[in-house]
């Protein structure tokens, strides 16, 4: 959308604040479980897909949830910390 | 009979598969098991455009043929024919979700490529329009290579054509080709970078869609509006619980009044008439009458499952689980649970995490089923006090929300030792995909409560009447000689004196140690038990709730009444949820220690709760 997106560094999907727009750019497998990182490829997270933050839960530590193409999904911060996603 | 062509309706979780198979099936569906797992095989019969008959199997919902929980094992097994109790399908329906091609595309592929004969259910397309995506069924139709054909479940829309496409591939002589042997080569990533050049090809139009849902989510998932919206629910439902069942429970009261001033009427005084009136109508009478109570719980949870909405609570409840090592997954079945433990143990079945599933299954009786309101309310309408303690709050009501509190504390607290213990492992985490929301169909939910009222009614008819039938025998024979109380007197009150023995010390009487036998049967057995009891000792007397709570007042103290009640917070006294246990945990090891573990905590809560109350000279 601005020019200094062309350059920005990636975050972890963790961090990306509500409603920010963002692409994965990269996933570290190695840190997630064989069940979770194939769950994780089952709910559609890849390389260049296109991401937004939609919602934190409201209790500190809680799940996050966002929209990956037409779905929403669920998941807990210590996986999206392994999503580093470039923001949009 | 010849062995009809079988096919199966296969897809993602959510795609509308049970929609389609029932739309399709109508009546005509049996529901059994697949041997040796605990997951239901649904199937039913229909006829093809040209009357061919075949048999339909409506399987478990899964992402891909990498099966994680046992439902996606049966998915794949049966796909690959290597299902027990199943064989190998002629034909698959593939039902995809029209508003969520990417996802539901990429399961797709892998099935087509197993080489069996495919139709492509495009199912959800009323609900691709409303998030504003139009779609070419012609374009996926040439690029996938099979028959896709648009259809809307609910409405039953396009299944005409869907039979008459599934008569296509079927038995046309074509036979099954496995040209790979059942084998995918291709990997996830692979498939869904395909899944979604698809669906760009596919998609004619997009304008940004799920408003609907993104709205109500901005309320139901607000750090602030979230946790209110939730909190508000459940108060509602239990309010509702309450207060809505009065007018029901009063109309239900007085049908059995006059059955029973019929019965008396019409029959001349005796055996058959005290049979009738003292044991079966006063026993399934007083349990019958929480048919209203029981139906409003579980309205309250299917409309939440049918709109999508307990997701979300999942969702809201997932830190709090983590706590103590489940997920926000468990939230769905402990629920469920406050309807009846039973339900709330099969709803299990979507945990994947095999220790996390066990855990949640071994608090899941600890959760006040709607069988225990009976006991409760009878005992706190006789004893507790009905002073107001604050404006609006009632001492009875403090203290039923009590034993609802504690009920859930002590689970909370027996899920952080069990985690830490007998089911330790790693914390299973929590990923899932949250819904469309939908707006409740209400046939489904009419059916849902129809087939609960059934069960209930069954088991008030058949457990519950012939343990009240037996008790009420048991307990008017041998005869008493004047002076002496039949309830001690007869055989059933020789077997409470030895109960009485056991219990005594934690300040149990003769009536409760004599309805504990049929509270195993089934909780709320427990009051029509006492119902029976005291009508038998006042043959007099007419029956009625009223005259119970009287009969209790005169023959309980406070704290026996209190240590009563903290008996049935824990004791996991009922025969269906152990036998559930079993055949959900495969075994007779789960169960034992479950109703170990409850009937310890059972002695010991109450035991404590009467010395406390008598040191304190209730
Ligand atoms: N609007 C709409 N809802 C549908 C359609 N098909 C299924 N549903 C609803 O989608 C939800 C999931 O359907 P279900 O059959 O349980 O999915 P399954 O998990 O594949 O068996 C239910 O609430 C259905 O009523 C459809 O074509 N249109
Ligand atoms: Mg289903």
């Amino acid at each position: 959308m601005n020019a200094t997106a062309t350059f920005a560094t990636p975050v972890s999907l963790e961090k990306l604040p509500r409603h920010a727009h963002a692409t994965v750019a990269q996933i570290d497998w190695t840190r997630l479980s064989v069940p979770e990182a194939r769950r994780l490829r089952e709910l559609g997270f890849d390389e260049g897909v296109d991401i937004e933050m939609l919602h934190r839960s409201p209790f500190g530590k809680g799940p996050i949830a966002c929209r990956i193409g037409r779905m929403t999904v669920a998941l807990r911060r210590a996986v999206a910390a392994s999503v580093r996603v470039l923001p949009a | 009979m010849s062995i009809l062509p079988l096919v199966a309706l296969v897809g993602n979780p959510n795609a509308g598969k049970s929609a389609l198979f029932n739309a399709l099936t109508g009546a005509r569906q049996k529901v059994g098991n697949y041997p040796g797992v605990t997951v239901e095989r649904h199937s039913g019969r229909l006829a093809l455009d040209d009357g061919r008959p075949i048999e339909l199997v409506d399987l478990p919902g899964a992402y891909s043929l990498d099966p994680s929980s046992p439902d996606e094992r049966v998915t794949r097994d049966v796909m690959l024919g290597r299902q027990e109790g199943e064989r190998l399908p002629d034909a698959i329906v593939v039902v995809v979700d029209a508003s969520n091609l990417d996802n539901h595309l990429r399961f797709t592929l892998q099935l087509i490529a197993l080489g069996l004969p495919v139709v492509v259910a495009l199912n959800m397309i009323d609900l691709a329009a409303r998030d504003g995506l139009t779609l070419d069924a012609a374009v996926l139709e040439r690029e996938l290579g099979v028959p896709v054909v648009p259809t809307v479940a609910v409405r039953k829309k396009g299944l005409e054509e869907l039979k008459a496409r599934l008569s296509g591939i079927i038995g046309s002589g074509a036979l099954r080709v496995r040209a790979n042997h059942g084998h995918v080569d291709e990997d996830i990533v692979t498939l869904q970078r395909r899944a979604r050049a698809l669906s760009v090809k596919a998609t004619v139009a997009e304008t940004s869609g799920r408003k609907w849902t993104h709205l109500m989510d901005a309320i139901a998932l607000h750090p602030v509006s979230g946790p209110i919206l939730l909190l508000g629910l459940l108060f509602l439902m239990f309010q509702a619980v309450f207060a809505w069942s009065q007018a029901p429970i009063g109309w239900i009261e007085s049908l059995f009044a006059a059955l029973e001033n019929g019965v008396t009427a019409a029959l001349p005084a005796g055996f058959v008439r005290s049979f009738l009136t003292e044991g079966l109508i006063a026993g399934v009478g007083a349990v019958i009458v929480f048919l209203p109570q029981i139906l409003i719980l579980f309205t309250f949870i299917l409309v939440l499952e049918a709109t999508g909405y307990m997701v979300r609570a999942a969702f809201m409840m997932d830190r709090l689980m983590a706590g103590v090592g489940l997920s926000g997954r468990a939230f769905i079945p402990l629920l469920s649970s406050f309807a009846c433990a039973v339900p709330g143990i099969m709803a299990t079945r979507t945990i994947d995490d095999e220790k996390d599933r066990l855990t949640t299954i071994l608090i899941a009786p600890l959760m006040t089923c709607s069988a225990r309101l009976p006991v409760y309310t009878l005992v706190i309408g006789a004893l507790i006090p009905n002073t107001q303690v604050l404006p609006f709050v009632g001492l009875q009501g403090l203290v039923m929300f009590a034993l609802y509190v504690l009920g859930i504390v002590s689970a909370y607290i027996a899920a952080l030792i069990l985690r830490r213990t007998v089911t330790a492992g790693p914390s299973s985490g929590f990923m899932m995909e949250m819904p469309k929301y939908q707006w409740p169909r209400l046939n489904d939910v009419a059916l849902g409560l129809w087939s609960r009222a059934l069960i209930f009614l069954k088991r008030a008819g058949t457990t519950i009447a012939v343990t009240v039938a037996l008790l009420w025998v048991l307990a008017s024979y041998p005869v008493a000689p004047a002076g002496v109380k039949q309830s001690e007197y007869s055989v059933a009150g020789r077997i409470a004196s030895g109960i009485e023995v056991i219990v005594a010390p934690i300040g149990f009487n003769h009536d409760i140690a004599l309805s504990l036998l049929p509270a195993m049967a089934a909780r709320e057995a427990a009051v029509g038990a006492m119902a029976t009891v005291y009508a038998i000792d006042n043959p007099e007397d007419e029956a009625g709730a009223g005259k119970l709570a009287e009969n209790l007042r005169g023959r309980w103290s406070l704290p026996t009444a209190l240590a009563f009640l903290m008996w049935f917070v824990f004791a996991p006294q009922c025969i269906s949820t152990i036998a559930v246990t079993r055949r959900e945990t495969n075994g007779w090891k789960w169960p034992a220690f479950m109703v170990g573990y409850l009937f310890a905590l059972a002695y010991i809560a109450a035991g404590a709760t009467y010395w406390a109350a008598v040191g304190l000279g209730l």
